[in-house]
């Protein structure tokens, strides 16, 4: 979330509200609306970090901060323009409490298996259902797609496991 | 209350000059009236020569498949054809639709085979097809409606006769993916009015609608998964900033 707050302030300064309502534009529902606390504790650690600075602006009713890039800030900010975003991941949660669960005999590999396979399913139903419903913006519709392919991987992928694992099991 | 369809020990067995494949393993399956029931698997699990056995396209080397109760793997083929008219529609990757008839004679025509009159089944077919979104389309040849309307017209004509089942194969194979997510809406709405319907696919994201997912690997049931209603989803934005 830090860089997209850099990327959001790289045009112009600005409150730390709108920079949460370009989010919501682009992401509709899909984003749950975002608390001031969030927004603000990033912007903090931002300023902190001297990567943007603050100034205090006469409001309406109140005193506001308006938030703008150091030089630093932008610096940062292009670094993160132009490095891709790490891909495959060989962090996954489920595979780590499967392997330590089957090693500690604590549970049957072909139940938590199971368990997992209807966890994944159940997803792509919720996120179809968010597809049919949602026919909003384009981003959140392709965050979704993206979604979906993913968890269709990870179906394939508990087949795979599964496969090799009974193979293993089964007397030569 | 009796399950539309039952399987019992299903195996086939296909001899392949001096070869048995064993295509199915003893399988068990019970369809309740109203469901709507995935079978899931990869190619070669067997999940193709499980859907021919419960149409009564083909028959088993052993167990027994029952419709409404009633035993159908040992009727005879005349009686398995007018058991099929009459009481399962089918849905298809490739629509089967008849070429050389327009889409509502397409529809009206499993009417038309167990004896209904013309004009009735006329009106039939045109309300089906205004239902499923294809109701300008009546005149057009099949050739002349894109992949997703084809499956529409394919999808009203298996529902004309009003069957215990409707069973599908791959029917979202062949489309592209907005066509495919309505095909599997209209599904839905139908499994909402109280149609039974049994796919067969290998695409989880098709399976994912049905009420419950079958897994089918090496010819053996596997696993069965129940799914609810979809789960409200949200980024979770902000998380990995409490690390």
């Amino acid at each position: 979330m830090r860089e997209l707050f850099l990327a959001l302030l790289a045009g112009e300064s600005g409150y730390g509200y709108e920079l949460g309502q370009t989010l919501q534009q682009e992401f509709g529902e899909l984003l749950p609306a975002l608390n001031a606390g969030q927004i603000y504790s990033t912007l903090g650690r931002l300023e902190r970090d001297g990567l943007v600075v603050s100034q205090s602006v006469e409001g309406d009713s109140r005193r506001k901060r308006l938030y703008e890039l150091t030089e630093e800030g932008r610096t940062a900010l292009e670094r993160w323009i132009d490095t891709p975003v790490p891909g495959a991941r060989l962090k996954d949660e489920f595979f780590m409490k499967l392997v330590v669960l089957a090693s500690a005999r604590l549970a049957e590999p072909k139940i938590v298996i199971e368990g997992q396979r209807r966890e994944y399913l159940q997803t792509l139903r919720d996120l179809d259902a968010l597809l049919t419903t949602n026919g909003k913006g384009v981003a959140a519709e392709l965050l979704v797609e993206g979604a979906v392919l993913h968890a269709k991987a990870d179906l394939e992928w508990l087949d795979l496991i599964e496969q090799r694992l009974t193979m293993r099991e089964e007397p030569t | 209350m009796t399950p539309v369809l039952e399987a019992r020990g299903l195996a086939k067995t296909y001899d392949t000059g001096g070869a048995e494949v064993l295509a199915l393993r003893g399988v068990d399956l019970t369809i309740e009236r109203g469901e709507f029931v995935a079978i899931m698997g990869p190619s070669g699990c067997g999940k193709s020569t499980l859907l021919n056995l419960l149409a009564g396209l083909d028959r088993p080397t052993a167990g027994e498949v029952r419709l409404d109760g009633e035993r159908i793997d040992r009727l005879s083929e005349a009686e398995l054809a007018r058991l099929r008219r009459r009481r399962v529609g089918f849905v298809f990757q490739f629509f089967n639709l008849l070429p050389a008839l327009s889409a509502v004679e397409n529809v009206e025509l499993p009417l038309l085979l167990v004896g209904r009159r013309r004009k009735d089944a006329r009106r039939t077919a045109t309300e089906l097809m205004a239902e499923l979104g294809v109701g300008d389309r009546r005149a057009a040849a099949p050739a002349q409606l894109s992949g997703g309307q084809q499956q529409r017209v394919a999808l009203a004509r298996a529902l004309a006769n009003a069957p215990d089942i409707v069973l599908g194969d791959e029917p979202t194979g062949n489309l592209d993916s907005a066509s495919a997510r309505d095909v599997l809406g209209l599904l839905r709405a139908a499994r909402d009015r109280g149609q039974t319907l049994l796919l067969v696919t290998h695409d989880a994201r098709v399976a994912a609608a049905a009420d419950r997912v079958v897994a089918l690997r090496d010819g053996l049931v596997s696993d069965e998964t129940e799914l609810h209603a979809a789960r409200p989803v949200a980024l979770p934005f902000g998380r990995e900033e409490r690390a």
